[in-house]
């Protein structure tokens, strides 16, 4: 469905020094330095996935997801989406993709979201049943019947996230590009909005991308991640192969019914958390079996359960390896 | 750019264009009336008129010209240069980007679609003018009226890709508003807005015939106050519309190359 080879993306960007003197030579002699937003990725992604982009600030994803939406023309390397070359912008390409940035919109600003989708089922040619159909599912899932028809200008950020999405997928694109979707939802509607991300994958088979800061989103959602650290991958695989490589331990968390000392935790494993009525403990994986049997009998264990780290501590662990390798073949001044 | 797509949203994008004309309704009604110089510029030369006489028109001629100046400019109007320069300098182009329809399309829809509310404004001006002075100065050719309404086509056009091209600059130079700005004081000059084609020196005319500013603006307003004669309408036409396709030819290229230079900023 997706395929990358090689991909490259290079920005020349305007470097000034700040200050009167340096935006006067500026006037005259401008320097430019050649940034790598992408450097050399590629990938294969086959229909109907689930896919998570990680990766910092500034680490390529957005661009990655702009050159496989067409919105980017690549400096080097080959791109296919369901066999179209997204910088050709075809008609038939257009209408199968669809991008939701967090940050941007897409909805009419100082018309009702309801005028935006009316817009894209003529663009889009849904017939009218379909799309009454499907705008009355998505509506009703997303829960936006009451915010339809107000101005966008005057709907809260997390309002309008849910009818951008609602909006994108009035003529259900099978391959769906999503740049932080749940930014500035509250909880409750983060998991709505996961919920139906997932539930519209495996209904239509749609092909599914997505890049997003809450971890949570992407174990929820992404079976598959691919990393992107300075415009370079540094993993593709299973989410659980990616969290074993970087953090292998687990965690054990005990619920307790009374008291207990810390010598006693320590005796179970490393104490990440100790608070009245709860402990969080790691422990190698090969040692799980003893460390919980362990517990079991010294503790006044009340619940337990065992866990893998959570994904935020992988990818900050992921990024600072990532930075030391760097620096490591970096050659010194 | 998809043919059938354009086709059948083209009613929609009309209807949405509208809606969002009318939303600033008093911004809307303020700009339109900051477009009445042809009717300042008339007070002035009805002034120098009546010192000395300026060829074949009297005070109805000049009267009839500056209104029809002030109604063409309504009907003509296009701003998309600057919707391109603050959506290129934002990324919001992008939104654009993503649908099967050409964004030069949706740009001209929602110019067409404040047509109708700037008609609020123009057309009890140009009722009361017509009152004022009669049917006297105007045309009473039907095969001019016909030319007319092609040239007002034609005007629209190369206001429309006048804009989009200079707007796409902005993809390569990251702000193109001051040439736009260059653009309009030029148009000033030598599109007949401020100053009639006829009263030019005979060398700044022969520049003029030229330029494609004439023709944005000039052309069917002398077409409408009876200027010139069925030949030379049809010459002037055909000259317009070579000046549309030769600016077609440049938005074609210019967005061409523009959109691989587009950054996509944000988000």
């Amino acid at each position: 469905m997706i395929s990358v080879r090689g991909l490259q993306k290079r920005y020349r960007v305007h470097k000034r020094a700040p200050g009167l003197k340096a935006a006067a030579l500026s006037l005259f002699q401008r320097q430019y330095t050649e940034v790598a937003a992408v450097d050399g990725v590629s990938f294969e992604i086959e229909a109907g996935e689930r896919v998570g982009f990680l990766g910092p600030n500034g680490a390529g994803k957005t661009t990655t997801l702009k050159i496989l939406s067409g919105l980017l023309h690549p400096s080097a390397g080959k791109v296919s989406v369901d066999g179209h070359e997204p910088r050709r912008r075809e008609n038939a390409f257009l209408e199968k993709i669809m991008l939701v940035l967090g940050q941007k919109q897409q909805l009419l600003w100082d018309l009702p979201p309801s005028e935006t989708f009316e817009l894209n089922r003529a663009i889009y040619r849904v017939p009218r049943a379909q799309y009454e159909r499907t705008l009355d599912e998505l509506v009703e899932l997303l829960e936006i019947r009451d915010l339809v028809g107000r101005p966008t200008r005057q709907l809260s950020l997390g309002e309008r996230m849910k009818c951008e999405l609602a909006c994108a997928l009035v003529h259900h694109p099978k391959v769906l590009f999503l740049d932080e979707p749940t930014i500035g939802l509250d909880v409750s509607m983060q998991m709505t909005m996961r919920r139906f991300i997932k539930n519209y994958n495996e209904r239509y088979g749609a092909t599914l991308i997505l890049t997003s800061h809450y971890m949570d989103d992407v174990a929820a959602l992404c079976p598959r991640v691919i990393v992107i650290d300075k415009g370079r991958i540094s993993f593709d695989g299973k989410l659980e192969d990616l969290v074993r490589r970087v953090r292998p331990d687990k965690r054990v968390v005990l619920r307790l019914g009374g008291p207990v000392d810390i010598h006693a935790l320590k005796s179970i494993g490393a104490v990440i958390r100790h608070a009245e009525g709860e402990a969080v403990l790691q422990v190698k994986p090969g040692d799980v079996s003893r460390s919980v049997a362990h517990a079991l009998s010294v503790l006044p264990v009340r619940d337990l359960t065992v866990e893998d780290a959570p994904l935020e501590e992988v990818m900050r662990e992921l990024f600072e390896q990532n930075r030391a390798a760097s620096a490591g073949s970096e050659p010194s001044a | 750019m998809s043919v059938r797509s354009t086709v059948h949203a083209l009613p929609t994008l009309l209807r949405v264009g509208f809606a969002g004309a009318v939303a600033y309704r008093a911004e809307m009604f303020v700009w339109a009336l900051a477009t009445t110089m042809p009717l300042i510029m008339l007070a002035l030369w009805l002034a120098v008129a009546r010192e000395a006489p300026m060829g074949r028109l009297g005070k109805p001629e000049l009267i009839a010209y500056f209104l029809a100046t002030f109604v063409v400019r309504q009907l003509t109007a296009s701003w998309v240069c600057w919707n391109i320069n603050s959506e290129v300098r934002d990324g919001t182009l992008a939104m654009r980007l993503l649908r099967p329809v050409h964004p030069l399309v949706a740009y001209a829809a929602e110019n067409i679609a404040a047509i109708p509310v700037r008609g609020l404004v123009s057309l009890p001006i140009a009722i009361a003018a017509l009152l004022l002075v009669g049917t006297g100065p105007l045309t009473r050719d039907p095969a001019l009226w016909i030319v007319w309404a092609i040239s007002m086509l034609g005007a629209w056009l190369v206001t429309l890709f006048t804009n989009f091209a200079i707007g796409c600059l902005s993809l390569f130079l990251e702000s193109s508003i001051k040439l736009m700005d260059v653009w309009f004081s030029l148009f000033l000059v030598f599109s007949g807005y401020l100053i009639p084609i006829e009263l030019f020196p005979p060398g700044m005319r022969a520049v003029g015939d030229w330029l494609p500013f004439r023709y944005q603006m000039g052309l069917p307003v002398e077409l409408m106050t009876g200027a010139h004669d069925r030949a030379a309408a049809f010459a002037l036409l055909g000259r317009q519309w070579l000046v549309v396709a030769v600016l077609g030819g440049v938005v074609a290229f210019v967005w061409r190359r523009g959109l691989g230079r587009f950054a996509a900023y944000g988000g």
